[in-house]
């Protein structure tokens, strides 16, 4: 006939899409009305929350600024040490699970699913649970640190290493598999100077995160600045507390300054 | 020998060895020696381990889930203080963010509330938690409040990254039909930044869960207190059980968040 059919008025979203999105705000408001009724939060230690608060400031000031030469300097270093060799030797395990994972360089499907449930584990245990697991192994001290360091940073180093490689271009790889070059050489040739900057700036931001994780190791006594912070706190030495902490926020900013610097001259 | 080519130029050797780099790398290696004796670790230390940490294993196997109940306890306490801490974190995230976003807000505005970023990043969330412990007394509040202020740091700096980078045609566009400064937030920032924010958001979700199993060792609620305790009684069997919980808990968090981001790309 003449009728023209009418065209729909404009929808932004689909229905499915606006069901999504509804079911979503309901599961949010759901978990956090949950949440706020369940948790046991005892409202009466709020009320003195600020006295607290002052009470502590007041006891932190002044800095027991003594203390640094004392404990604190030679912690301090450790914990660099540690965050530096963990860093390292999570490079190490995570490079061959890295290349496991990253399904163009490994085509097996099971070995890439072990790789990702190996680099999921690692991120998933925290810091500070690794520390307490190789405490358990090695005993306490910095060695234990070390390792807990490492085998966190397994699962990030390894994530971003293996998209990296995934990312990389067809053409080199074919060059050199058409010439016959073993796989060594197509890693080597191939693929690692495709993702060298890549890497090089993984390791760098895994550095820097991994000084800031390594200075509360040694509150589960896997060495490092968090050892002397442990003792201040169980001793109430609250200046002396102070002044660890002041530290530990001179050796963030100094790492941050330290990769900011690698960055802009080498990448 | 290598013939000169035209230019006078020696041709370039394919895979010419580079010097400075191995040199890098031979310095990388003293320095693992180095560092390595001075935190004294030698082989033996790591020999001892390794046998020790067969004994750990053995003990750990099989994981014990007899008192599953103090862990679902644990675990929900966990997930409590993630969600709460999510929720309130980038309830206050919002505000900051957008007077940190240069591009938006004055200088003598933008100014403080990067400092405040700033301030909150600073420190690891187990620090922040040990103030609050000392502030709120032990307890999941403790452990909500420590990762709220991580929240801050991370996710208003991100926040205030992607306002900076919003086209401003559509801001003025809105401001020019005289809206007021909410609407201009409304419809001229918002729709710009949201799957972003949401974004941020889930991944905030994630990370404030993996955060949340470990807040509780120095005493601020979550599974972590448990945990701690197992280690500290040698119930290695029910340290298993508590890490399987969490690896397992993290990896559907992971899922979720990235449905949740698919629904609003």
């Amino acid at each position: 006939m003449t009728a023209v059919a009418k065209a729909p008025a404009w929808e932004r979203f689909t229905p499915r899409e606006r069901f999504a999105r509804f079911t979503v705000y309901l599961l949010t408001v759901a978990a956090v009305v949950t949440s706020l009724r369940t948790v046991e939060v005892i409202p009466e230690f709020l009320y003195d929350a600020p006295e607290q608060m002052m009470d502590l400031f007041r006891r932190m000031w002044p800095m027991d600024v003594g203390h640094y030469p004392q404990a604190i300097h030679a912690a301090l270093v450790e914990t660099i040490h540690i965050a530096t060799l963990g860093t390292i030797l999570s490079v190490l395990l995570a490079l061959p699970i890295g290349v496991m994972a990253a399904g163009n360089v490994t085509p097996y499907p099971a070995l890439n699913f072990i790789a990702k449930l190996l680099l999921v584990s690692s991120r998933s245990v925290n810091s500070l649970v690794w520390a307490l697991v190789f405490v358990a192994v090695f005993g306490p001290g910095p060695l234990a640190g070390v390792f807990a360091i490492a085998f966190r940073s397994i699962g990030f180093v390894g994530k971003l290493f293996g998209e990296v490689l995934e990312e990389a271009h067809r053409g080199a790889i074919e060059a050199l598999t058409a010439a016959g070059a073993p796989w060594v050489s197509v890693l080597r040739m191939g693929y690692w100077p495709q993702v060298k900057p890549a890497f090089w700036s993984i390791v760098m931001f895994r550095w820097d995160i991994n000084v800031r994780e390594s200075a509360v190791l040694g509150l589960v006594g896997a060495g490092g600045i968090g050892v002397v912070l442990d003792t201040a706190l169980n001793l109430f030495h609250w200046d002396r507390v102070a002044m660890t902490l002041a530290s530990i926020f001179g050796v963030v900013i100094f790492a941050e300054i330290v990769v900011t610097a690698i960055r802009r001259r080498v990448l | 020998m290598l013939s000169p080519s035209k230019h006078g130029r020696e041709a370039r050797r394919a895979f010419e060895a580079n010097w400075l780099a191995r040199l890098g790398w031979l310095a990388l290696a003293a320095y693992v020696f180095y560092a390595g004796s001075l935190l004294d670790l030698n082989w033996e230390r790591l020999l001892l381990g390794l046998d020790n940490a067969g004994r750990l294993f053995g003990r750990m196997f099989p994981p014990d889930y007899s008192r599953w109940e103090l862990l679902l306890k644990g675990m929900m306490e966990s997930l409590e203080i993630a969600v709460l801490a999510s929720f309130f974190g980038i309830a206050v995230s919002l505000p900051v963010g957008l007077l940190a976003s240069r591009n938006m807000m004055p200088a003598w505005l933008t100014w403080p509330a990067r400092m405040l970023i700033a301030l909150c990043r600073s420190f690891h969330p187990v620090i922040v938690s040990i103030l609050f412990v000392k502030a709120v007394g032990f307890g999941a509040l403790a452990g909500i409040l420590a990762l709220v202020v991580a929240s801050i740091g991370f996710i208003a700096k991100l926040f205030a990254e992607a306002i900076e980078e919003i086209s401003l045609k559509q801001v003025e566009a809105v401001r020019s039909t005289g809206a007021s400064m909410p609407n201009v937030l409304i419809f001229g920032v918002l729709p710009q930044v949201l799957a972003r924010f949401i974004g941020f958001a889930a991944y905030q979700l994630d990370s404030n869960l993996r955060n949340s199993t470990m807040v509780g060792i120095v005493g601020a609620g979550g599974i972590g207190g448990t945990l701690f305790a197992a280690f500290q009684r040698f119930d290695y069997d029910f340290v298993l059980a508590i890490l399987i919980a969490i690896i397992v808990t993290i990896m559907i968090g992971e899922i979720l968040s990235a449905r949740l981001r698919a629904v609003f790309q």
